[in-house]
């Protein structure tokens, strides 16, 4: 699915990089535990998190993630980690929704684990 | 490609916000020098939990040095730090001295060092108390698309 439809089903807000809402997305992984992300298999094109650390968009850069959708409304306190995000080509977005029904409803619309379908990843 | 040699330095600044920063010039360093993707990719996330114990665990910070030669990358790390007592200890998945407000980070899972040796071909740490402690990492490299 696109950034753009990614967040309609999630009622999601572009914080950044709106421009690229076109772009595809295929494979997700959620996470709080920024050890668990970096201790991931394969690469996600999406992470899915209730952590808003400014660590959090070093691990996805590292990482070769494109995009990331916190949850419950929360966001990066900072501006210049938004920034920096921009910078760096990450997208950010900000849902109200809690984890669980995000990963339900991006699954139902076709989004994937990336650790259990690694071979899809882009 | 002939052998690069990339040396940073991590400074314990006190704030934790910087942390990561380094290792992501580093992995911009590799994708300049011709690196291919997976190898970045591990390079980077040995760095990472490197950047983040120097951060966390030694008061100065230290130095990591990258070393990418045709067939392999090689990483070095050092610090002047603590040092750690029992390392066989500190290995095993789940060890963690990590204050709470690094747990509340999301990080402190006891994860980094296994997670740097899962990602090695060759790993070694050697740490004395007092006096700090030595990785040396080693990442083969192995050709995109090749099985
Ligand atoms: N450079 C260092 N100097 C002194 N002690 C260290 C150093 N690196 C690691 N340690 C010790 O080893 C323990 C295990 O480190 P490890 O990186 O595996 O886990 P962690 O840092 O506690 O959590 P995580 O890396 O998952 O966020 C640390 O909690 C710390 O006590
Ligand atoms: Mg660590």
């Amino acid at each position: 699915m696109t950034l753009e439809e990614v967040a309609q089903t999630v009622e999601a807000e572009f914080l950044n990089l709106q421009e690229r809402a076109d772009e595809e997305v295929r494979t997700a992984c959620a996470a709080d535990l920024l050890s668990d992300v970096l201790a991931m298999r394969g690469e996600a094109a999406l992470l899915i998190t209730g952590e808003a650390a400014p660590q959090v968009v070093r691990v996805a850069d590292v990482m070769n993630i494109r995009a990331i959708l916190y949850v419950r409304g929360k966001r990066p306190q900072k501006k210049d980690i938004v920034k920096w995000a921009t910078q760096r080509g990450i997208v950010l977005l900000s849902t109200p929704l809690p984890t669980f029904e995000v990963c339900g409803r991006l699954y139902t619309r076709g989004m994937r684990c990336s650790e259990c379908f690694e071979n899809e990843a882009d | 490609m002939e052998r690069r040699v990339f040396a940073y330095s991590v400074v314990s600044t006190g704030s934790f916000d910087d942390v990561g920063v380094v290792s992501t010039e580093i992995k911009r360093d590799l994708e300049e020098a011709g690196v291919e993707r997976e190898t970045v990719r591990r390079v980077a996330v040995i760095c990472f939990e490197a950047e983040m114990n120097l951060a966390l665990y030694t008061e100065r910070g230290g130095n990591i040095e990258v070393v990418v030669e045709p067939e392999k990358v090689v990483i070095y790390v050092e610090d002047d730090g603590p040092g750690i007592e029992d390392v066989e200890k500190a290995m095993q998945p789940g060890y963690s001295t990590a204050p709470l407000w690094v747990h509340e980070l999301g990080f402190g899972a006891g994860m980094g060092l296994p997670n740097m040796k899962e990602n090695s071909d060759f790993f070694e740490l050697t740490s004395e108390v007092g006096k700090g402690t030595k990785i040396h990492s080693v990442v083969f490299r192995r050709r995109e698309n090749a099985a």
